[in-house]
């Protein structure tokens, strides 16, 4: 992967001037690069990592990773269906997996009643939707690489040869 | 009770104090720490908790695990096409450091002098005058850090037994290039001067290829080679270094390590297996991201009137502070006083370090920001 792409998916806010210095190039050159990639699709947005966990005034939000069997269409294959699920704003990710089920899908809702509605009342009823497995989620230890937790305090001495 | 006089006359000197200057300090900000930021990659801690779920909890053989000095010897083939016999010349130490002490202790006779570079890592001299040599100090400073066969023809006699070699350079970070070394290797043959290469920077080398000592022509009968997993693999806590050379140095050392430590502790050399099994991606990761944070802080360093040359390894930069007018004592500590941020001065590393101070890029970039940030409030204020 380009070293501009490895420094942004770490630190999203890294600046161009920042990222110019640390690779030798010129902040012009960096500038186009990553409007190329932002225009190309490459990188898709830029967002902060939350740890919902340490928020006071938190809504509380439920989580559900739902495995779900379908019967694939002729012609287009699994991807219609799985535009009619993750086109639903409570679907925060959808993959096609291999295995014993087809498409994992996770949702995102206010509390239990509104994720299981939404299984019930949308997701199981769809056509070519044959059938569901909802796994509710109960703690997050890693997301995307991050392992959610305090950060650990420098254990190193302050001063050493 | 009467101490020894060689530890008696051994320096604390001033920078102790400043030392525990620094460690009195809260808040501060440390580009003065010789070891990774990192953490030892998981899956090395992982292999050291398992094998204390599986019991090992004994001595090894002196020499160390078998299984480790056969990793090391399928290291160092893959790596630079070397071969040393795991059952004969290599021996696995507490680190790099007591490894240097045990060849100093097997090779000197009272009187043998050893040359060392400077500026150099603290402990050359010290150990040196312990094993009863003499060691000769060599001011690399207006040779852009490193020795030529013709700096060194003006400090070796019939006396100099050996010259500690490291590269990359702590502090300087500078290293060399192979052609360099073929000069050296040839006047070190020439003379019969034995070459103590200290290589534990030798993973963190940017610009160019790393040339391990060794595999210079003529060079393997002629060398101790030395390095660890400290710095690489983020384990200077482990406290695994290793040594290679011919099996009768090999063998001496031997004989001192088994009276004085018998073995390294195993859960470290179980885990250092792993690492040379099972790293080379953390490994990779880590090189890739202190070589981002040099070329940032060289850049800046230089923006700021620091001037530095680029070092070409380890994790550490050595800019020129002659400009402040300030020794590299009083610039450390007023930096540490005015700005909470520590650096270690230059003389530190020999007295041909004054005018200089090193700073250590093995931070968080955050962390480097803001110390560049104070730095230059630092520097504004004494224009």
């Amino acid at each position: 992967m380009d070293e501009i792409l490895e420094i942004l998916e770490k630190d999203g806010r890294a600046s161009v001037e920042d990222i110019a210095k640390m690779i030798r190039k010129k902040p012009d050159e960096v500038k186009k690069t990553i409007k190329r990639y932002e225009k190309e699709g490459a990188i898709l947005k830029y967002k902060a990592v939350i740890n919902k966990d340490l928020i006071k005034d938190n809504e509380s939000e439920v989580r559900a990773l739902i495995e779900v069997n379908i019967i694939p269409q002729k012609d287009l294959g699994f991807d219609k269906i799985a535009e009619r699920i993750y086109s639903f704003p409570e679907v925060t990710s959808c993959y096609l997996i291999s295995g014993t089920y087809d498409l994992l899908v996770v949702v995102e809702g206010k509390n239990l009643h509104t994720v299981s509605n939404f299984v019930a009342e949308k997701l199981s009823c769809l056509e070519n939707v044959r059938g569901t497995a909802t796994h509710f989620l109960l703690k997050k230890y890693k997301e995307d690489g991050v392992i959610l937790k305090h950060k650990s305090e420098n254990k190193r001495i302050a001063i050493s040869y | 009770m009467q101490i020894s006089r060689i530890v008696e006359k051994m320096q604390p000197s001033g920078i102790r104090a400043f030392f525990d200057l620094v460690l009195g300090m809260k808040e501060v900000i440390s580009l003065g720490v010789g070891e990774p930021d990192f953490v030892t990659p998981w899956q090395i801690r992982e292999a050291g908790i398992y094998s204390l779920e599986q019991g090992f909890t004994s001595y090894t053989s002196n020499k160390g695990l078998y299984k480790l000095r056969l990793g090391i010897h399928r290291y160092l083939k893959n790596k630079y096409a070397l071969d040393y016999c795991p059952d004969e010349e290599i021996l696995i130490t507490v680190g790099v450091s007591e490894g240097l002490d045990l060849l100093l202790r097997a090779i000197i006779n009272p009187g043998d002098k050893i040359l060392i570079p400077q500026p150099s890592y603290v402990s050359y001299g010290p150990v040196t005058e312990l094993a009863r040599g003499v060691p000769v100090y060599i001011d690399t400073s207006k040779d852009g850090f490193k020795i030529t066969p013709k700096l060194l023809e003006k400090y070796i006699d019939k006396k100099t037994k050996g010259i500690v070699l490291n590269y990359p350079i702590n502090p300087t970070g500078v290293s060399y290039r192979c052609k360099e070394l073929v000069d050296i290797n040839k006047y070190l043959l020439k003379h019969k001067i034995l070459c103590i290469s200290d290589e534990v920077y030798g993973d963190l080398t940017y610009d160019f290829m790393h040339t391990a000592f060794p595999t210079l022509t003529g060079a393997k009968k002629n060398t101790v080679y030395f390095n660890g997993f400290s710095k690489s693999h983020a384990m200077t806590g482990w406290r695994v270094g290793f040594a290679c050379g011919p099996k009768e140095i090999i063998a001496a050392m031997t004989k001192i390590h088994q009276y004085t430590i018998m073995c390294v502790p195993i859960t470290s050399q179980m885990a250092a297996a792993e690492a040379l099994v099972n790293s080379k991606r953390s490994v990779e990761q880590m090189k890739r991201e202190y070589n981002r944070r040099r070329l940032f802080m060289v850049a800046e360093l230089n923006a700021l009137g620091l001037k530095c040359s680029r070092p070409q390894g380890a994790f550490y930069i050595f800019p020129s502070i002659k400009c402040t007018g300030l020794s590299s004592m009083d610039f450390s500590r007023k930096l540490l006083e005015e700005e909470k941020v520590a650096v270690v001065p230059g003389t530190a590393f020999g007295s041909c370090g004054e005018g200089y101070i090193r700073i250590s890029y093995a931070s968080s970039f955050d962390s480097l920001k803001e110390a560049l940030v104070r730095l230059k409030r630092f520097l504004e204020k004494r224009k």
